[in-house]
């Protein structure tokens, strides 16, 4: 790469030529801080807070934007940056809700570490006129607080330029800009898909996700109630993130006991019905290419991607697969099946999951979830990473202190398959691996699907089982997944079998995993590191099949029957219908 | 047309034609013109009835094909129209009413005497006729963006092509290369006529150095500045050398496409370009190959939606390109990433206008006016409290003093000068003390305010200088556009203190603070537009400190504007005369018939009818 | 600038939706479409209200939040319609220092509507203006289309409103 020189307070540095001055500085390990930058979807400039000075401009200088030319001299850390910097930090809290001690984001709130950083001395100094909002909390996933927004645009940059949904964007104009949706109207009200992404790419309290701990702690305390939870795959290599953990840190050990010092009755594992999805999906794939089925087949355990397809791409519905996702299997299963194994009334089964993602709130709620009949929820709270860490805070549990526990067994441990769920293009080679030996008749050589991991947005493989040659395409994030089911439509690819995931990089960057300050997030790939970690877990497992699951064999030997049968229909599948896109009422 | 012949011919069958209005009284062999205004100002006034009674009247006088009536652009008078101008023998009406027709028509243009009544009040000297070219608004003007307005009829191309239109364009294809061109742009020195001043030659080059296999030419005419109308005049008046710079510019640039931003708000310009264009295209002077040189270019109309900031380059683009217009940073800059990420020239209207003149004089015509760094013209939309309300074209270095008490008259009803803003909510207030200052890019800078696009508002005494900073703030407030923290939340913190001030809630230290906070939000903030916001405030404050401390301190207001600073009180001189009692709209006065009457505070709306009405000097404000 | 939304019932007509539809065809392949197309669906409705921004979305597959962002962004894009009598005052430098703003509270005062305001029969709106450009007449102020300036003091306003008044009675 090329390189120039620049100064940089005074001192000579080389850097790439193409570089911003925000990059520059870094490379030379002086941090500048940042508000509305997020590398490659939101370098907008507008917070002005990364001010810099640069010899002889006329005006100071945003850092994150500015690209460097040979001989530049910068200075990071004059009066008259920090002047600056910290002017626009006290305009925004001027028109701020300043009720840290009862934020959501007390602690994690990046105005308020900058506040502390800067030196803002009086948060009160421009006080006047305050921009006032309604709290929006009649959504089953997102609360938006906007009298608490800054209008850094993360949201929108994460919902137009990430997912390329476009549910939320600037409204109005001045000081009276808002963020919202058209009209004003609340996210409930518009077709949002409630992958959450807004909420991981916001610095304060405006989004946060729709608290569900309350009840879980009212089940807990309730004697009468058997309070059983299950963790999805990603939560292991994520929630150490919130006890200052690395990164993709894998913790499953700590997670299951502190589930079980919570109190729950029994502490589970989603794995297993990761395990279930893969028998029944690889399943489905072999009836629909060998009966003439709908293909694609599509997976539809992501609930923002089954919403968004429902909103957005109607005529793909059909190619859905009819599994429920694993969450609501567990549910299912766990009132019907075992219920009657531990002698339990469903009605008084309270069914926790612990979930990476703001949608699955959303989709517990939705109709035709009801295994065991009566209006009976598969799922009756569905928690994110975030929330299960502050449970884990509130009850004083040290979880860097916690030894190694297991998740309790119904039977067995889930498998290899099951982890990889967690991640983009894992559920396809999850079933991949499942749909190949049942078609052959005998274990594979080589189960590593490698050309469907890794960061890209599309995926696209050709494997051949047996004599069968199946097309497999994975995508993740809806911008993406728009780009695929365009192709699909306009028959420029031809394809048997899709994933896809509504959040970019599948569950282990979903709307609900841990809050990651943007200096991280522009720095570190989550993604990656959080799926790195799942996938050295799967290759560590003796057991990487889901079919080869004792668990599974019996569920299916005591219970189900075979996959697709019609108790697994009656337990494990639902319906989806389409949503229109407008929906907007006066 | 196919070429340079096709257009030379008919410059030469019009010439005689504009001749005669253009002094050349030989040309005219009989031929009367009458010109009248179709500008936005006499248009206003109510030009078109005056007209629609001219064209009756010759028709009934039997004259409709002796006397050609010919509506144009902009003479510059605009307070005082509708306008008529007769040629060749120059005289110039003033406030013509359809009723006054008829006697213009019988008694001068068939009778040879001008009625002197209607003639231009500064055209009459010693009671003798001057010509209108003689009067002190005009003679110091020089006219080179607006030199085919109120002389040409807009909607006629030949007329535009007998003033040498598209002679330049026509010896660019066929004679000069891009390069040279851009090197003729630079080396006239012209510098953007649309606010921040930055070098044509070098904002063409730039974009002619860039390699892409598409580049647009843009002309800004989001001519935004509350009291600027130079664009509109131009683009009403003169649209053709609009037209023919802009493919000058698409030649100089390798570009083929261009786009013409213009406010909504100014339907005959938007009506006029329009017509211009398909003039120009059915010439083929744009469209393909253009004078058979293989060289393409066409233009398309975009109107604006309202939003003073589209008048930021980068909001422009944003707003053509379908979206909300919020300026981006910059580099990269349009030359190099422009309309639909090509690379892209943007000029204002004015900028463009000056481009032919350039082409056909040669750069060293155009250099030798004007200043050291600032050349050529520049025109200005003169307003307020000044005589000569309109559009004036002066020599850079022209001082302030010229413009007010020559061309603009001075200030009416014998009140005395006392600032004149420039710039608009970007600019400044000038004091009088400053008066003498030559007008030109820098100066104005060095003294608080800027060029902008032209307008200049005249200040009498009676203004109160914290509410002409508040007016503008609150302008820039209502049109900012919202995206970066200082321009968003600062100027409303500084709106808000100047409402305080000027309520007569000041306190100590607003004016520390407002520099403060003006000085930050000229330093940090994204576009141009939060850039200057604080200029009106800072300007002021810096001229007019007094006037802020007295709002503050003895909440006072000597201008007698800020309502909450005054009161009208009835002094001893009242002699009951009742008048006043009558005159108030709210009945806040009480009194009896030749006894001293009273102001009840609590009902005055502080309106100022009694004060104007008393005969007797018995109210005072204070 | 925060937009006045809609309270009026939406009467759109069939004849109108087909306009707006072939406005939509004409434009939405050219670039950066959106805005002429909401210039003349405004032309066409008097106004952009939900149920039209809804038409342009599903015509153009431009999300309605886009648009709508779009919509507020600008004061020529209005969500309320104007009023049969709709009175306009030039707020520009020149009319201001010459007393606008007494005109736009006389007006205000007469016609029982606030500045950017629709009164709720429709008859009437009030809107304070950006410069329009006829600083030569200052003070200035429109009634539909009509400019009527040089406006010596504000109670000359009264019986050129009245005019308008009586007509539409």
């Amino acid at each position: 790469m090329d390189k120039i020189k620049i100064k940089i307070n005074n001192h000579e540095y080389e850097a790439a030529k193409n570089a911003t001055i925000l990059e520059a500085c870094r490379e030379a390990a002086i941090d500048i801080p940042t508000l509305c930058y997020m590398s490659e979807i939101n370098a907008i400039g507008s917070c002005r807070i990364c001010m810099v000075e640069v010899k002889g401009a006329r005006t100071l200088i945003a850092a994150c934007v500015h690209p460097i030319s040979e001989g530049m001299e910068i200075f990071t850390n004059t009066p008259a940056v920090h002047e600056s910097r910290k002017a626009n930090l006290e305009l925004l809290l001027s028109d701020h809700k300043k009720d840290c001690l009862s934020c959501i984001r007390n602690q994690t709130c990046e105005l308020q570490k900058m506040s502390a950083e800067l030196g803002v001395d009086d948060e009160n100094r421009f006080a006047g006129k305050m921009n006032e909002f309604p709290l929006e909390d009649n959504h089953s996933s997102i609360v938006r607080d906007n009298n608490k927004c800054i209008r850094c645009r993360r949201c929108v940059a994460a919902c137009s330029e990430l997912q390329d949904i476009s549910a939320i964007g600037a409204n109005n104009r001045g000081f009276d800009t808002s963020i919202g949706c058209a009209f004003d109207a609340e996210l409930k009200d518009v077709p949002c898909i409630s992958c959450g992404q807004c909420i991981v790419a916001c610095p304060v309290g405006a989004l946060f996700e729709k608290d569900d701990t309350k009840a879980v702690w009212q089940a807990l305390a309730d004697p009468s109630k058997h309070v059983a939870v299950c963790a999805a795959p990603s939560i292991r290599v994520t929630l150490g993130e919130c006890f200052g953990g690395e990164p993709g840190e894998f913790v499953e050990g700590k997670l299951a006991a502190a589930l079980k010092r919570l109190g729950f009755d029994g502490v589970y594992d989603m794995d297993f019905t990761a395990d279930l999805t893969v028998m029944e999906e690889a399943n489905e794939l072999i009836e629909r290419i060998k009966g003439g089925g709908k293909l694609p087949l599509i997976t539809s355990c992501s609930p923002g991607w089954v919403k968004y397809c429902e909103h957005y791409f109607p005529e793909f519905i059909e190619n859905l697969s009819s599994c429920k996702s694993p969450q609501q299997m567990f549910g299912a299963i766990y009132k019907t099946h075992f219920a009657k194994k531990l002698g339990l009334d469903p009605k008084d089964i309270f069914f926790v999951s612990v979930i990476p993602c703001t949608a699955k709130k959303f989709e517990a709620t939705r109709p035709g979830q009801s295994a065991a009949g009566e209006g009976i929820r598969d799922v009756d709270a569905a928690i994110t990473t975030r929330e299960l860490a502050r449970m884990i805070s509130k009850a004083g549990i040290s979880f860097n202190k916690l030894p190694d526990e297991k998740f309790d067994s119904l039977i067995e441990t889930g498998t290899g398959a099951g982890v990889i769920f967690g991640t983009s293009g894992g559920v396809m080679e999850a079933a991949l691996r499942t749909a190949a030996e049942t078609i052959i008749g005998k274990p594979l050589e080589k189960i590593d699907f490698d050309e469907i991991r890794g960061l890209e947005g599309i995926k696209k493989a050709t494997y051949k089982l047996g004599d069968l040659t199946v097309n497999v395409a994975v995508a993740s994030g809806t911008a993406s997944a728009k780009k695929l089911l365009n192709s699909i439509k306009n028959g420029e690819i031809d394809v048997h079998f899709v994933e896809i995931m509504a959040c970019p990089g599948g569950c282990v960057n979903g709307g609900g995993q841990p809050f990651q300050s943007i200096s991280v997030r522009n720095s570190v790939n989550l993604w990656y590191k959080r799926a790195n970690s799942l996938y050295a877990d799967d290759k560590g497992k003796e057991l990487r099949k889901s079919h080869e699951s004792p668990l599974i064999k019996a569920v299916y030997d005591e219970f189900l029957g075979k996959p697709g049968s019609e108790t697994a229909h009656q337990v494990l599948h639902t319906h989806h219908a389409p949503r229109g896109k407008q929906i907007i009422k006066r | 047309m196919k070429n340079i012949n096709e257009l030379t011919a008919i410059r030469d069958e019009m010439k005689n034609l504009i001749n005669i209005r253009t002094g050349d009284a030989d040309a005219a062999n009989g031929e009367q013109h009458v010109l009248i205004c179709g500008g936005t100002g006499c248009h206003s006034s109510g030009c078109n009835a005056v007209l629609a009674k001219l064209e009756e009247s010759l028709k009934a006088h039997g004259l409709e094909d002796k006397i050609k009536t010919i509506v144009t652009g902009c003479h510059g008078l605009c307070a005082l129209g509708p306008l008529i101008i007769t040629h060749p023998d120059e005289v110039f009406y003033e406030l013509v009413e359809p009723d006054d027709i008829e006697e213009i028509v019988t008694e001068h243009l068939i009778g040879g005497r001008p009625v002197l009544r209607k003639v231009y009040h500064e055209a009459i000297v010693d009671e003798k006729l001057i010509s209108f070219h003689d009067t002190d608004f005009f003679k110091y003007q020089h006219k080179i963006s607006l030199r085919n307005c109120g002389i040409i009829d807009p909607e006629c191309i030949e007329e535009y092509i007998a003033r040498d239109g598209y002679m330049a364009l026509a010896n660019t294809l066929v004679t000069l290369s891009p390069n040279d061109i851009i090197e003729k742009v630079n080396a006239s020195g012209i510098r953007g006529r649309g606010g921040g001043g930055f070098g044509t030659g070098k904002k063409w080059a730039y974009a002619a150095a860039m390699e892409s296999d598409k580049k647009y030419v843009v002309c800004n005419a989001d001519e935004g500045d509350p009291g600027a109308f130079m664009d509109r005049s131009i683009l009403e008046g003169d649209p053709h050398s609009v037209i023919e710079a802009m493919a000058i510019a698409g030649y100089a640039i390798n570009a083929d496409e261009g786009y013409v931003y213009v406010r909504a708000e100014y339907p005959i310009a938007v009506n006029r370009f329009e017509i211009a264009l398909k003039q120009a295209r059915e010439f083929g002077l744009l469209g393909t190959d253009i004078f058979g040189t293989g060289f393409n270019f066409d233009i398309h109309i975009r109107l604006g939606a309202g939003a003073f900031v589209c008048g930021e380059e980068t909001a422009l683009l944003k707003s053509i390109e379908g979206h909300r217009g919020e300026p981006r940073p910059r580099p990269p800059f349009p030359a190099v990433k422009g309309l639909f990420g090509k690379p892209t020239i943007l000029n204002n209207v004015e900028t463009f206008a000056c481009i032919p003149p350039i082409i056909l004089n040669g750069p060293e015509w155009f250099n030798n006016m004007g200043t050291e760094n600032s050349k050529g013209t520049k025109v200005f939309a003169l307003g307020g409290n000044i005589k000569n309300i309109g559009l004036v074209e002066v020599p850079m270095g022209t001082t302030l003093r010229t413009v007010v008490e020559k061309i603009g008259g001075g200030i009416p009803n014998g009140k005395t000068f006392k600032a004149a803003q420039t710039g608009g909510p970007s600019g400044g207030c000038i004091p009088a003390s400053l008066i003498d200052t030559p007008i030109d890019f820098d100066n104005l800078v060095e003294i608080g305010s800027m060029m902008g696009s032209g307008g200049m508002i005249v200040m009498d005494e009676d203004t109160c200088m914290v509410d002409i900073a508040r007016y503008y703030l609150d302008f820039t407030v209502e049109e900012t556009c919202g995206k970066c923290t200082p321009c968003r939340i600062g100027t409303q913190r500084m709106l808000e203190i100047l409402d305080k001030i000027t309520e007569g809630r000041g306190e100590p230290g607003d004016l520390e603070k407002l520099d403060e906070l003006g000085e930050h939000i000229k330093s940090s903030s994204l576009c141009g537009l939060g850039q200057t916001a604080p200029n009106p405030i800072l300007s002021t404050i810096k001229y007019f400190r007094s006037e802020y401390e007295a709002h503050i301190n003895e909440r006072k207001c000597e201008a007698g504007v800020c309502k909450a600073l005054f009161q009208f009180i009835i002094n001893e001189k009242c002699i009951g005369c009742t008048i006043c009692k009558r005159a108030c709209p709210t009945d806040a006065i009480e009194g009896e018939v030749k006894k001293p009457h009273l102001i009840i505070q609590d009902k005055c709306v502080k309106c100022g009818i009694c004060y104007d009405k008393c005969k007797f000097n018995a109210i005072d404000r204070r | 600038m925060k937009k006045t939304k809609t309270t009026v019932a939406f009467t759109g007509t069939d004849e109108q939706r087909k306009k707006l539809e072939a406005i939509i065809t004409e434009f939405k392949d050219a670039p950066g479409a959106i805005m002429p197309i909401l210039q003349k669906a405004q032309d066409v409705y008097g106004y952009l209200p939900i149920e039209v921004q809804q038409i342009i979305s599903d015509g153009t597959g431009i999300s309605m939040s886009e648009i709508y962002g779009i919509v507020s962004f600008y004061s020529q894009f209005i969500l309320q319609p104007k009023g049969e009598i709709a009175v306009s005052v030039c707020m520009g430098t020149a009319c201001y220092v010459k007393g606008a703003g007494d005109i736009l509270d006389r007006i205000s005062a007469i016609i029982g509507v606030k500045a950017g305001e629709t009164s709720d029969d429709g008859k009437y709106s009030l809107d304070a203006t950006r410069c329009i450009g006829a600083c030569g007449l200052a003070p200035v102020f429109l009634v539909n289309e009509d400019v009527h300036g040089r406006i010596e003091k504000a109670e000359d306003v009264d019986d050129i409103l009245k005019k308008y008044m009586d007509t539409k009675v």
